[in-house]
């Protein structure tokens, strides 16, 4: 009831952008800035001609392997770095000076590496969501209540179990946060490296649009998809919350 | 009956801003094999110092804790730590809790599980994780999951406290009701001086820091005790004044 609450304040809301967006149109007599009947228009006809669904799956992709390649890093990473101390400040310092790049800075060297295609775009959104997730993990296993890992102890259990039952179920919650914010900035970064130069990809779209023609009734449309597709993304990796293994750490 | 557990010598002390602060001094005492001692002790006195010695978490300065005769060097499941705050894995159900400590290779683990839930009153909440358990129900998951590796001794650590009153009383039945069918030895910090009396064959009651024994109480009152009983309520007194608070009433 309060969700739908919400919701309904959001449409409002929402409602009235679009209007004022509008009528300012209307109004400034603007001859190049769409209106939200055009960018409706103009999405429809490239979801007819089927080049939005390509551009659409083009990113995905691209998303999924740099996210998917991060994830298999960071995860085991992060857990190193947070059991063995001789890991962590070793490895701490470097990473945190790597962290605050942004990723856009990489760009020059990626297109060095990997040249101008779909590595390159790959590497980008890799960097950009490792560093966080392998923080968030490591975050993760350093707090872990010591009253936990006294009782593991106590039962003197070999070190496979221990990992297995306690220090992984215990920094799963923190693992799930990290993979939010990691999937947050790939779907941030694959939009940016796709400006560079390839042919297909949400992030080309928008830029061929204004490049060929100008038609900003694309270029709205785009942003709109990115940001749609953004919350979409957002939202599966919160249902992971719902597992039933990091339940407790919701529960109250 | 043949000592369990010596305490020999134990001293303690740690690092603080204003130099060494010494917590326990020179500690000596024995426990007999199958024997309940409660140790109470004004706050702030080393008790749980003292239990984390006992328990191998902690190393003494000098001394040992031997454990039939051998030098404890570390924790291990012949002796479980249970204490105020609780330690079940809350992520794991009640069975997993309970299977944890329990070898993979152990061919009856399924069925222990099983019978120390029902032990404690848990049969039917097996699959439920401890959020989805009350304050009590948790309490006895913890210490079915201490009792099912059939730990020799048993360290509890104001296990009752953060329990409300009642509760708390209950559960001391259902401990002693258990400690009936298997004798485990048990050392149990409390500052609750009735619940001390009520469970325990011998009381220490320690000085303020650095801490030494005081003083040792024989309970000797056969069980099931009545703490409303005259000689329980003397024996009460006794202790609170040893503790420094003389009772009037």
């Amino acid at each position: 009831m309060k969700g739908l609450r919400n919701s309904w304040s959001s449409i409002v809301v929402a409602a009235v952008l679009v209007a004022t967006w509008w009528l300012t149109v209307i109004y400034t007599n603007s001859f190049i800035f769409p209106t939200p009947k055009t960018v409706v228009e103009g999405t429809l006809e490239l979801a007819r001609d089927g080049s939005l669904w390509e551009h659409i799956g083009s990113s995905l992709m691209r998303v999924a392997s740099g996210f998917g390649l991060a994830v298999l890093l960071a995860i085991p990473l992060g857990l190193w770095m947070g059991r063995v101390h001789g890991a962590f400040v070793t490895m701490n310092p470097i990473f945190q000076i790597l962290r605050p790049i942004s990723p856009i800075a990489w760009i020059p060297i990626s297109i060095l590496w990997f040249g101008v295609g779909n590595a390159s775009a790959i590497y980008l959104i890799f960097i950009a969501s490792v560093f966080p997730m392998i923080v968030q993990t490591t975050v993760g296993v350093h707090t872990i209540e010591k009253r936990f890992l006294r009782a593991a102890n106590n039962f003197d259990v070999p070190r496979g179990k221990f990992f297995l039952q306690v220090v992984l179920p215990a920094t799963l919650p923190q693992i799930i946060t990290g993979m939010r914010i990691g999937l947050g900035v790939a779907w941030l970064v694959v939009v940016a490296a796709e400006m560079i130069a390839l042919r297909s990809g949400l992030g080309y779209m928008i830029m061929d649009a204004r490049n060929a023609g100008n038609r900003y009734d694309l270029v709205v449309a785009g942003m709109i998809i990115i940001g749609l597709i953004g919350l979409l993304l957002d939202g599966l990796m919160r249902l992971l919350e719902n597992m039933k293994i990091v339940r407790w750490r919701y529960a109250h | 009956m043949p000592i369990k557990i010596k305490i020999d010598n134990v001293r303690k002390g740690f690092p603080t801003d204003k130099g060494h602060l010494d917590v326990i001094q020179n500690l000596d005492f024995e426990v007999a094999d199958g024997e309940f001692v409660a140790i109470v002790g004004p706050s702030g006195c080393g008790k749980t110092t003292l239990m984390n010695i006992m328990a191998g978490f902690l190393a003494p300065d000098s001394g040992a804790v031997k454990v039939d005769g051998v030098p404890r060097l570390g924790p291990n499941r012949k002796g479980v730590l249970i204490t105020q705050q609780g330690s079940v894995f809350p992520w794991l159900t009640v069975r997993q809790n309970l299977l944890f400590g329990l070898p993979d290779d152990l061919a009856n683990r399924e069925v222990l599980a099983e019978e120390y839930a029902a032990l404690v009153g848990l049969k039917g909440f097996e699959n439920n994780y401890p959020h989805e358990l009350s304050g009590g129900m948790l309490k006895r998951c913890e210490i079915a999951r201490a009792l099912v590796v059939k730990p020799e001794i048993l360290y509890m650590d104001e296990p009752f406290s953060a329990l409300d009153a009642l509760m708390s009383l209950r559960m001391q039945n259902e401990l002693l009701r258990i400690l009936a069918k298997e004798k485990h030895t048990v050392l149990l910090i409390t500052h609750d001086v009735e619940e001390a009396i009520h469970l325990a064959d011998r009381i220490l009651v320690l000085s303020p820091r650095p801490t030494r024994i005081q003083k040792t109480f024989e309970v000797g009152i056969p069980h099931p005790r009545r703490v409303s009983s005259p000689e329980a309520q003397a024996l009460r007194v006794d202790i609170l004044r040893e503790l420094g608070v003389s009772e009037t009433i």
